[in-house]
């Protein structure tokens, strides 16, 4: 193959993961890392043993638990079918010698905050999960995505998996992000511009000196969502910043390995010269504090503008879906979104659970009350990342702050363990979906960076951290 | 998996954009570990509500969905998949879908069809007007036709193949299995292997 042609970094990836190419079929791509959780593996581990099939590479493959578990303890799963679910993992990985992080083990978290922390996901990887979020590890510079359960088992019968190449898109961030201003709010500003269908069909890498200024885990922050606006995976070009997070990880290459890696690594941003099917530029210096109205993560404002009048958007689809939206929110037109009031406030999930999301809320409620009559949540991303917060004290500046300080998992993200929103409750959220129920059945969602999160716990209303310093 | 050729029946029209995998079956019904006995959760926060398009007597049978534009958006989960074929439906029409729920679907023998807005819409309100119509999917030809009018359908030939054949995409890959293991023996050492040490 010449390699001379200018390729940008998702050709790169895909091509050295190219088993078989033939004309009028799918490339079939190797898969590095397999991530496998409670919810959407059981029926094809079931596919394997009906078809007498093992797991092909139990040496890339990694389970944990994280959507079906409670994060008030480690010990009981009170509802009989989720704990039948989770049954079905351990006996499914014990079965097929698949290494299981179970509740209540000190690598136990949601799935997409392991992988990297362990150093497991790495530049130039293809990484799948049966996980829409599985785009979070592209922040390395690796190929991931999320797939389906009958890809599941596809990938654990063959370590493969037939995929139509996508197209690519460039998503360009110059300029330097104001005071205040979070990798969240960024990558809600770039869904609101590009809607929940913008990036469909393809391959996103996010890029320019906004992007390079961000940390590793800012960078997973805007890979996580690239979901959220339909693209295939989002990818950031390894840089000294993604090795130095990488180095001394525990699965992390060492010496001579490591030189050899990194020099590898090294090659994989984009050429010079290669092109994208499409781009976007957006200038990082215009973006504020950015906060969703709607029931799609596509339906976001800047916090200091209003809750905007379908009247006023001219696609026919667009404007019903709004109404519908507002309705089901609750929201009138034109009310200034600091005048909406919260019962919740949930920080954590894979989009903003990870130790640096806990620093910047607790910088912001260190000495401070959480508002009386709201319920806040604080669940660490991971075990780990748990205990690095205790050992900074942070739990302590939110529990004195009147917050549950909750162990890890992916709690009230999804609406499907126990904490979930009551019908008619509106929440405050770092997560990453504002869809109807999403957090449970008639729960409102506002999505949120972590320090609008923390402002709004203690102001009751969205807020951000320059409101409590005016307010002060 | 049930092949896919001509399927003829009767549609349900669903005029809303942004259906996302939540709506289609909520995460509390994903606590199953079976692929099947999913059906009660299909877009359970609307199935109470009587004028729900599939409480209309006319419609409570469809086979055939025609849903908005970006319809499977969101959350991986191929729950929404069966969850859909528990209900009995063989296709979807809308006039785009999100790339995950596209591909569960191809697997799993449910038919998604693209068509442009305004042909969903013509759909809609040929259903709302006689809700007894029967929309045909053909495979074979790639085409839809209700009433008098008939439009074309985009859809790759090995996508096309593997459903109206009903083939098992696992049994495919073995057949290369040798060029699997080839590339294997190319992978550099120091990839992680989750099951060492380091």
């Amino acid at each position: 193959m010449p390699t001379t042609t200018p390729a940008t970094m998702a050709e790169k990836v895909w091509r050295s993961h190219t088993v078989r190419m033939r004309d009028g079929e799918p490339d079939l791509l190797y898969i590095d890392l397999h991530l496998v959780h409670e919810v959407t593996s059981p029926q094809a581990f079931d596919g394997l043993r009906n078809a007498g099939r093992k797991v092909r590479r139990p040496d890339l493959t990694i389970a944990t638990e994280d959507h079906n578990t409670p994060t008030d303890n480690l010990l009981t799963i009170s509802d009989p079918v989720s704990r039948t679910q989770i049954e079905a993992l351990r006996r499914n990985c014990e079965e097929f010698g698949v290494r299981l992080h179970p509740l209540g083990d000190a690598e136990q978290g949601v799935v997409h905050v392991v992988g990297p922390q362990l150093g497991l996901t790495q530049p130039g990887m293809t990484v799948v999960c049966g996980d829409s979020h599985t785009s979070t590890h592209g922040a390395f510079g690796a190929l991931a995505f999320g797939i389906g359960t009958s890809e599941v088992e596809h990938v654990l019968a063959t370590q493969t998996l037939p995929q139509q190449r996508p197209k690519t898109m460039a998503v360009t961030v110059d300029g330097v992000l104001p005071e205040g201003v979070s990798a969240k709010d960024l990558i809600l500003a770039v869904i609101a511009e590009a809607g929940t269908g913008g990036g469909r069909g393809h391959i996103v890498e996010y890029r320019g000196s906004a992007i390079r200024a961000l940390s590793m885990e800012a960078r997973m922050t805007v890979c996580n969502m690239s979901i959220e606006w339909g693209a295939k995976a989002g990818m950031i070009a390894p840089d000294d910043t993604t090795f130095a997070y990488l180095k001394g990880r525990p699965h992390a290459p060492e010496g001579a390995e490591w030189d050899e890696a990194v020099a590898y690594w090294r090659s994989l941003a984009t050429d010079p010269g290669a092109e994208f099917d499409a781009e976007i530029r957006i200038d990082a210096s215009t973006l504020a504090p950015f906060v969703t109205w709607g029931t799609n993560p596509g339906q976001g404002v800047p916090l200091s503008s209003a809750v905007p009048d379908p009247a006023g958007f001219t696609d026919p689809a667009a404007r019903s879906a709004a109404e519908r939206a507002l309705e089901y929110m609750a929201l009138s037109p034109g009310t200034p979104m600091r005048d909406v009031s919260v019962d919740v406030v949930f920080l954590g999930s894979c989009t903003n659970g990870r130790i640096e999301d806990l620093r910047a809320a607790a910088e912001v409620m260190r000495g401070r009350r959480v508002s009386p009559g709201v319920r806040m949540l604080v669940v660490p991303g991971s075990a780990r990342v748990r205990a690095e917060a205790e050992s900074e004290g942070l739990h302590e500046v939110f529990t004195q702050a009147g917050a549950e300080w909750r162990f890890a998992g992916c709690s009230m993200c999804l609406g499907m363990n126990p904490d979930q929103l009551s019908p008619g409750a509106r929440a405050a959220s770092t997560s990453n979906r504002n869809f109807e129920g999403r957090q449970g059945r008639g729960g409102r969602t506002h999505l949120v960076s972590p320090q609008v999160a923390a402002a709004t716990a203690v102001v009751g209303r969205l807020a951000a951290p320059a409101d409590l310093a005016a307010a002060a | 998996m049930e092949t896919f050729t001509v399927h003829t029946g009767r549609a349900a029209p669903l005029r809303r954009s942004n259906v996302d995998t939540d709506q289609i079956i909520p995460a509390v019904y994903l606590k199953r570990v079976t692929r099947t006995g999913f059906a009660d959760g299909l877009f359970a926060a609307w199935r109470d509500d009587p004028d729900f398009v599939l409480n209309r007597n006319a419609h409570a049978d469809s086979t055939i969905l025609v849903a908005g534009t970006e319809f499977g958006t969101g959350s991986s989960r191929e729950h929404a998949v069966w969850a859909l074929q528990d209900y009995g439906f063989r296709a979807v029409i809308a006039p785009r879908f999100g790339d995950i729920f596209r591909g569960n679907a191809l697997k799993g023998g449910l038919l998604p069809v693209e068509l442009d807005q305004a042909d969903v819409e013509w759909l809609w309100d040929a259903l709302d007007a006689d809700p007894t119509l029967e929309i045909t999917v053909d495979l074979v030809r790639r085409r839809v036709s209700a009433g008098e009018r008939d439009w074309g359908f985009a859809l790759d030939d090995h996508s096309r193949w593997r459903l109206m054949e009903g083939l098992d995409d696992i049994d495919l890959t073995l057949r290369d299995e040798s060029q699997i293991t080839a590339f294997e023996t190319e992978r550099p050492q120091w990839l992680p292997r989750t099951l060492q040490g380091r």
